[in-house]
């Protein structure tokens, strides 16, 4: 066997064991926030959003500048009163460009019990505070 | 062996399914509903990186359009000009692109509260980057990841501009216009 051909199968052998020892830990897409400042204190499911879903349909700018999304995670502070008065999510989210308030479950979509935060973004590994 | 080799190799190419990734419900009714990511990702340019996609080179080839503005008065910029930041570090210099950041985002995303506009102006320290601030609030969080170094280290030292900073045209080799050709270097 090649030196390289070892590499690889003792790589792979790695990520096998790592599968196998437990439940890998809440990851999501690269750049899925999640938003449970007040969702489960509420009774609903926390919100799931996935950067990846809309910056295929809008850049950055429309939500970070139109529509006045600070860019830390947690730093914006939406009330469901906001968005039905159309601010924030509410600016698309109104059965116009996008599905309506009403489809609570699409965005409610998290599971239950998990911190507001930035997800699968960790590569680094560094000393962040995402 | 060999089989679970290939088998490893094709899944770091691939998306984790939405009841899979760990911050999803799987028993959400949103789950049969909500698009998955590979149905999306995969028609996109391909990366080893973050959402394993180039997203300014999905925009630039037109595989996305994705929209600029909502309110049809908001005024969309584009700018064109890279600033090269020539640090004293042992990396090669930074070339930040204007173009593929405009793109994306407005003026005032960055300016003036992250950076100033001004040349020389913004002291940028790589481990304020890897703590989520400066560039890390972005990169490392949305944009291509802090482990892709040279794709902002990506001019080398002997290219670079006398004048710290300066704000310098590239040619469509990547290098300032101007700087003596390869050979003659």
């Amino acid at each position: 066997m090649t030196k390289a051909g070892f590499t690889i199968k003792a790589g792979a052998g790695l990520v096998v064991l790592a599968l196998c020892l437990g439940a890998p830990p809440a990851a999501g897409e690269y750049g899925d926030v999640v938003i449970n400042k007040r969702a489960e204190q509420e009774g609903m499911r926390p919100v799931v959003f996935p950067h990846w879903f809309h910056r295929i349909r809008f850049r950055c700018k429309v939500c970070h500048h139109e529509l006045g999304f600070k860019m830390r995670a947690g730093a914006n502070d939406v009330l469901m009163t906001d968005i039905i008065d159309g601010k924030f999510c509410g600016m698309c989210h109104n059965d116009d460009v996008a599905w309506g308030i009403d489809r609570c479950d699409l965005c409610h979509s998290g599971k239950p019990g998990l911190p507001s935060g930035i997800y699968g973004s960790h590569s680094t590994s560094g000393p962040g505070r995402w | 062996m060999l089989a679970c080799c290939v088998a490893a190799a094709a899944a770091a190419g691939e998306w984790v399914p939405l009841e899979k990734d760990g911050v999803h419900d799987p028993a959400s009714p949103a789950i049969r509903m909500l698009q998955q990511p590979a149905e999306a990702l995969s028609k996109l340019p391909p990366d080893t990186a973050g959402n394993m996609v180039r997203w300014v080179e999905a925009l630039e080839k037109g595989v996305i359009n994705p929209r600029t503005n909502i309110r049809p008065e908001t005024k969309v910029e584009i700018l064109d000009g890279d600033i090269l930041m020539n640090l004293n570090g042992s990396m090669p210099v930074v070339r930040f692109p204007h173009r593929a950041h405009t793109l994306w985002l407005d003026c005032k995303n960055c300016h003036e509260h992250l950076f100033k506009s001004k040349i020389g102006a913004n002291k940028l320290s790589m481990l304020r980057i890897l703590e989520g601030e400066q560039c890390g609030l972005c990169h490392g969080a949305v944009s291509f990841p802090l482990t892709e170094c040279a794709r902002c280290h990506s001019v080398s030292r002997n290219l670079q501009p006398a004048v710290s900073g300066a704000v310098v045209p590239l040619g469509p080799d990547g290098n300032p216009v101007g700087a003596p050709p390869a050979s003659k270097r």
